[in-house]
């Protein structure tokens, strides 16, 4: 790749390296504490808060030249702000990207985790819009860092019984609060409440940057994560009671797609690798199209 | 004297320090786990991986403490050219360099407030020898149990009872690094 | 037969080619050049100076003919050019006393020494268009006069206002201190923050939310009984101590505001009687802002003076510097755009479940 005169007046990987050491300290820190919630001295990025600056800040002082970077929103590589991260780390840090989960040592993310299990050797990176998960229920930073300290977390478990008085169920889908090595409560980000089981003893690094909110947290690999729950109603992930229509998996998670103005709907994997990869293997689902046959 | 102050440190380092870095965060992420570092050559008594760590993760904003042999001339102005780093106390150390007696006793370093446990010292433990034999560990990292010739348990087993609060350790050994976080479980022996 | 929706990246591009030509405009008029922003949208420059916490005119105006006029979009392009840039120096503190008044006005004396000095000011125009402007070519109307500048021998000196207040005890002392203040842009905002901290922060807020945080206290959320002691625009010296000298060099000037409100206090349970002080100091002739400024900044100082807090919102340090940066908040407002079929497809089959579940409950009831 060429690297244009526009970015050689940037450092590698954008960030200059006294913010990168910054950056870099928080994460050992986040590691070392896992779940805890490391103030960080987030910059501005050329990219705006909100879009994926804190994940921007924690690839970019992770990225290596050897790396091949993989960005993914909403599960799907080609949505328009995946592609423009990917682009702004091709530029300015010169890195291999990859769509295919396998093959990439550094993943970010926006509110999904791959349906291919990460392996070790890999890291994953969550942009994070509220890393606070009592946020909520407290809108006082000052509050909520003593409810952490205090481990005083009877809150957010009087919120999740409430739902259940309401609703028979907890009635929280996304963004689903965990605690991690029964210390920390931790918000795993906008993730589908069907990812929270890889959370845990993941064989991969996980690290969790929020931009605006100045905040770093981290998960080392086999790290205990429990999705909060109650004895009587159990955490349970759900999805979408339906097969992918392109690939026919059926056990990821799904996007619902309306294919017509009079009801008509199909449910597609929301990872678009492992679908394309099942595809290509010849998996067929309701209304997909065969690998061999689509070449024709 | 003076060259071996200016040499020493990252040819182009944002690509030297990445590397490194990547090899720290593998190393506290995965305790116990041995990696190898390049590309520092600090002056001695410190190992190469010491003058890693030292580049990759220090500047004018993180206080450092050199104890023992490593607070010596050389280091001292090596440390003040490359990295800017204030000299301090161990009391107030962001980072502390020395070999495990000599930075002993370990409970005066930072372990940390209640409501900011990330506030704590990181100490960088010059040894003689890293190898994955020793105490067993266990915790958040490690998938079931590792081993690494820690200098002592007892102390390090204390750090574990204060989590979140403590201290974190990296173990450096010619151009190999190994880490304990505070969040290690130490088997007593 | 559905198709996912590819070629994101073509998008991107055919967006921003589109986005060039909208900038561009009609080519059958002439395009704007960086001198003709600086110099005839000075007070926008200005305000993205401000908010950008760059000083740089060129700059600036570079930034609003990117953005279109989007003066908040321009602040952003200088944030993240700023952030980019190494830290050669720290200044010495600037000495505002010394400043070269272009307007000096105080509402607490009717006449002080250095004079009222209106300078240039939209205070007494009549707001009605002026046509004229329309026609091209307008030539300018006279020579301005020339700046006060105390330095230079025989002018008169421009002495603040405070200090007369000061001498006689009847406003709180604030004394000078060397220490030096946290670093907004390098470290994360902690809480509570301290009055240097949050002056920084206000400083570089967004206009109109400070604007309207300051409102608020004049209609008694939060009331502090502010006067303008004194509002001075003018610029300043910058210095920066150079070790190897041993001496400070001066390395440029640049134009600022600053007020200093004058607070009425009857005295609380660890103050006695006296008057209170709010200040705001902004880059370029930014006057509403350095009021609004003063206004939040005394407000926000409630604790510290022994006063009750209310549940004004401009008392709250919290929320007033959680949520004064427009960069943060347009930034996390706009990225609602960005999709969230994920979260949105979970929420779908929540409520699905739930009405299923309803639904099933009613039948065997009934």
């Amino acid at each position: 790749m060429t690297i244009s005169r526009e970015t050689q007046a940037y450092n590698f990987a954008y960030l200059d390296e006294q913010t990168k050491r910054m950056i870099r300290r928080a994460i050992l820190k986040g590691l070392a504490v896992p779940g805890y919630q490391v103030p960080f001295a987030s910059r501005e990025m050329p990219m705006p808060y909100g879009w994926g600056t804190g994940g921007v800040q924690v690839t970019a002082a992770c990225l290596m030249p050897e790396d091949r970077l993989k960005v993914i929103d909403q599960g799907a590589d080609d949505t328009t702000n995946a592609v423009s991260i990917r682009k702004f780390f091709a530029r300015t840090a010169g890195v291999a990207t990859t769509e295919r989960t396998g093959e990439a040592t550094v993943i970010q993310t926006r509110h999904r985790i791959p349906e291919t299990p990460l392996t070790k050797g890999q890291i994953l990176v969550y942009q994070v819009p509220i890393p606070e998960p009592l946020r909520f229920l407290e809108p006082r930073e000052t509050e909520t860092r003593k409810m952490h300290e205090l481990e005083e977390y009877g809150l957010m478990h009087v919120k999740l019984y409430e739902d259940i008085a309401r609703h028979g169920q907890i009635a929280t889908s996304y963004a689903y609060p965990v605690k991690v090595e029964g210390r920390y409560v931790m918000d795993p980000s906008p993730i589908p409440k069907f990812d929270n089981p890889k959370l845990g003893q993941s064989p991969a690094i996980q690290l969790f940057g929020a931009g605006r909110e100045q905040r770093i947290f981290a998960l080392p690999p086999f790290t205990d994560v429990v999705s909060l729950d109650f004895d009587d109603y159990p955490f349970a992930a759900t999805k979408a009671p339906h097969d992918c229509d392109l690939c026919g998996a059926r056990q990821s998670y799904l996007d619902e797609v309306i294919t017509d103005d009079r009801g008509g709907r199909m449910f597609v994997c929301s990872d678009t690798d492992f679908c394309a990869g099942r595809q290509a293997e010849g998996k067929v689902g309701r209304l997909g199209v065969g690998q061999a046959e689509g070449a024709k | 004297m003076i060259a071996d102050t200016l040499s020493g440190g990252f040819a182009d380092a944002p690509t030297k320090s990445a590397r490194a870095f990547r090899a720290i965060l593998e190393a506290m992420a995965r305790p116990g786990t041995i990696h190898t570092v390049t590309a520092a050559q600090p002056p001695a008594p410190l190992s190469v991986a010491a003058g890693v760590v030292l580049l990759t993760l220090c500047d004018g904003t993180t206080p450092l403490h050199l104890a023992g042999t490593a607070d010596r001339a050389e280091v001292r102005d090596w440390v003040a050219f490359h990295t800017g780093a204030p000299l301090v106390a161990p009391e107030e150390a962001a980072f502390a360099l020395g070999r495990w007696e000599a930075l002993a006793p370990v409970s005066c370093f930072r372990i940390g407030q209640p409501d900011y446990p990330d506030r704590s010292a990181t100490l960088i433990v010059e040894m003689d020898r890293l190898t994955n034999h020793g105490p067993a560990l266990t915790g958040p990292g490690i998938e079931t149990a590792t081993w690494l010739n820690l200098p002592e348990t007892a102390a390090f087993r204390a750090n574990r009872a204060l989590f979140p609060l403590g201290f974190d350790t990296i173990f450096t050994c010619g151009d190999r690094i190994a880490a304990l976080p505070r969040s290690t479980r130490v088997e007593a022996v | 037969m559905y198709v996912a929706v590819k070629g994101g990246e073509r998008a991107i591009d055919n967006a921003h080619q589109w986005l060039a030509e909208e900038r561009r405009g009609d080519l059958s008029i002439p395009e704007l050049t960086i001198p003709q922003i600086r110099e005839q949208m000075k007070l926008a420059v200005n305000r993205v100076m401000a908010e950008g916490s760059l000083y740089d005119p060129d700059l600036a105006a570079l930034a609003i003919k990117q953005a279109r006029g989007d003066l908040i979009e321009a602040v952003f392009l200088i944030r993240a050019y700023r952030t980019t840039l190494p830290r050669f120096a720290l200044s010495n503190p600037v000495d505002t006393g010394t400043m070269a008044v272009d307007r000096r006005i105080s509402a607490t004396f009717k006449d002080l020494p250095g004079g009222q000095v209106l300078g240039p000011t939209f205070d007494y125009t009549h707001r009605l268009l002026d046509f004229a402007l329309m026609a091209e070519g307008e030539a300018p109307s006279g020579t301005p006069p020339t700046p006060i500048n105390p330095l230079e021998r025989g002018a008169p000196l421009v002495p603040h206002v405070t200090g007369f207040l000061d001498r006689d005890g009847l406003i709180e002392t604030e004394p000078a201190t060397d220490t030096t203040p946290p670093d907004l842009t390098r470290e994360p905002l902690e809480l509570p923050a301290d009055r240097a901290l949050r002056l920084q922060a206000i400083t570089r807020g967004d206009e109109g939310f400070i604007l309207s945080l300051a409102y608020s206290t004049q209609r008694g959320y939060g009331r502090t009984h502010a006067f303008v002691g004194e509002l001075r625009i003018g610029r300043v010296a910058v210095e920066v101590d150079i070790p190897e000298l041993g001496f400070a060099v001066e390395i440029g000037e640049v134009e600022l505001t600053e007020c200093e409100t004058v607070n009425q206090f009857k005295g609380s349970r660890t103050e006695p009687p006296q008057f209170t002080r709010g200040y705001g100091l902004v880059f370029g002739q930014s006057e509403r802002k350095a009021i609004a400024m003063s206004l939040v900044d005394r407000s926000l100082r409630w604790n510290e003076l022994g006063e009750d807090f209310t549940g004004a919102p401009a008392q709250d340090a919290e929320f007033v510097l959680y949520h004064c940066d427009n960069i943060q908040a347009t930034g996390f407002l706009e990225h609602i755009k960005l999709p969230h079929y994920v979260d949105f497809q979970a929420e779908l089959e929540l409520v699905r479940g739930l009405r299923a579940e309803a639904q099933a409950q009613r039948e065997a009831a009934e």
